[in-house]
């Protein structure tokens, strides 16, 4: 296989398996939480970040880990003192983030090549070094979600119960959504900013039809993001199709497939 | 007998409209309680703070060195995510975490204890179903279940006949009634008819509280109180609340 041995290609695979890991152990929890508004905003955030990082010359990827965290904290600060209605604030978040980005984009002298791949999505123009920080989110993305497992199943399941059996209600939600942001940087290279919240649940979505288990639907939520992500990179490298948009509809079209199966095979 | 919880001047509220004023309650050892009140009076609040889900303005709640970390808590019927992925035994075992372990591993002992339980209330069958499965009863006694593995002193239950079908209510009381014998019962609730037969006080809020034991009121005190609630007379349950009503 000839084509295996282009570091791009090996970039591309690493990539979409760290992806799928992310989206797997994440997703689920930001589907059954109801967060995945607050996901879609998060996500549009860190073009704020990328646009400043641009400008600044540092790596892109730094400006939005950086913008999509600091916007976590200020959610989950403001969701504890209810300090404005949750939608309101994730509307004003996500458009005042996109307009830092473009008004620092505009003020970047010259060309920036890569904002479509973050924008909408390139796993073929993943660079090695992106690898190697991805790999690190993915990793604590990894040791958190098992280190504060139970606590983060108690607060999906019944925040006030949990509140009432005194836990940390109030840390675990604002580290939820910080690892909500760090999968959404992990994320952004693969299918970009606009479609990142597709990753986050159609996974999900299919796993959901196949267990009724959380931690089953957690594992499936990482096979079959590693099989649209990679499917997504094969077709899209054969086809010259743009690879965010061919694993989104591979996931769309193996979620119409899993349900009409289901419908059609009585139980 | 012992004092389980006592809660002096205790006032809390929304913004500037205090929902709660000096409120005082003390709760003994082998109490079973009903509490009642109008909507928006406060019943549900009040039960909340004793649980430490609000934090009040002012005033003191002092509980009873034995019950530290043993009030059991049963939320209204529609309080959790119902649609959550969990099945009906790993649902039990969330009872169990608490700030002390939430960190580690479920133990064996846990794992145990949820089995006894849930063979005790019925539902033993039902443990690897997953929860949206439930009926209404079933629901009912999965949260109580939840509040029993983590081995309460006291339980407080939140309108626990509210939303399931009379044979289960039947049922739910029997286990309520059976509870009694090893634990004091708090119950938040609209309709006191089912708990007729056990109770032994009634404390009524409305902003307020005022509690009187079992057959303290007389039904011309009720009436001058209520000014209306002729039906609760009918049930022959003296009261505990009541300004504002």
């Amino acid at each position: 296989m000839d084509i295996l041995s282009y570091e791009f290609i090996q970039n591309a695979i690493i990539a979409g398996i760290l992806a799928s890991i992310a989206c797997g152990l994440i997703g689920p929890f930001v589907v059954s939480k109801r967060m995945v508004f607050i996901s879609d905003g998060l996500s549009h955030t860190a073009f704020g970040g990328l646009g400043i990082a641009y400008w600044a010359g540092v790596n892109p990827l730094y400006g939005a880990i950086g913008f999509v965290l600091l916007t976590a904290v200020i959610i989950g600060l403001f969701e504890e003192k209810n300090l404005y209605r949750n939608d309101l604030l994730i509307g004003i978040l996500w458009s005042v983030g996109m307009a830092i980005g473009i008004i620092f984009i505009y003020l970047t002298p010259g060309f920036a090549p890569d904002l479509m791949s973050f924008l909408f999505g390139n796993i073929l123009t993943v660079p090695r070094s992106n690898i190697v920080i991805i790999s690190i989110l993915v990793c604590l993305v990894l040791l958190f979600i098992t280190v504060f497992y139970k606590g983060f199943v108690s607060i999906t399941l019944d925040e006030e119960f949990s509140r009432a059996r005194g836990l940390p209600v109030r840390a675990l939600n604002v580290g939820l959504l910080l690892l909500v942001a760090v999968s959404i940087v992990a994320l952004i290279q693969v299918v970009g900013i606009v479609l990142i919240i597709a990753l986050l649940t159609i996974p999900v979505a299919i796993a959901n039809e196949l267990s009724i288990r959380f931690r089953t639907i957690m594992l499936i939520s990482v096979l079959i993001g590693a099989l649209i992500c990679l499917g997504g990179l094969a077709i899209s490298y054969f086809v010259e199709l743009p690879s965010g948009a061919v694993i989104i509809l591979i996931g769309g079209g193996l979620l119409g497939a899993v349900k009409l199966l289901k419908a059609a095979v009585p139980r | 007998m012992k004092k389980l919880i006592e809660i002096r001047n205790l006032y809390f509220g929304f913004g500037h409209a205090p929902l709660l004023e000096d409120i005082n309650l003390d709760i003994y050892e082998g109490d079973y309680i009903l509490m009642m009140g109008p909507n928006g009076g406060g019943k549900t609040t009040l039960l909340k703070l004793m649980m430490g889900i609000l934090k009040p303005l002012k005033g003191e709640m002092n509980f009873h060195p034995e019950i530290k970390n043993r009030l059991g808590y049963v939320p209204q019927f529609s309080d959790f995510n119902r649609s959550f992925p969990i099945s009906v035994m790993d649902m039990v075992l969330t009872g169990c975490i608490s700030s002390d372990n939430y960190l580690k591993r479920y133990t064996s002992s846990e794992r145990d204890k949820a089995e006894a339980i849930l063979k005790r209330l019925n539902l033993f069958e039902k443990s690897m179903e997953n929860i949206n499965s439930l009926s209404g009863g079933e629901v009912q006694r999965l949260l109580i279940s939840r509040a029993l593995v983590a081995d309460p002193a006291v339980l407080l239950l939140d309108e626990p006949t509210t939303s399931i079908d009379q044979p289960s209510q039947s049922t739910l009381i029997d286990l309520l009634n059976d509870l009694h014998k090893e634990m004091t019962i708090v119950i938040v609730t609209h309709d006191p008819t089912p708990f007729a037969q056990i109770y032994k006080h009634v404390a009524c809020v409305n902003h307020s509280l005022h509690y009187h034991n079992r057959g303290e009121l007389d039904a011309g005190h009720l009436e001058e109180v209520y000014g209306c609630p002729v039906e609760l007379l009918g049930h022959g349950i003296p009261h505990v609340l009541l300004d504002r009503h």
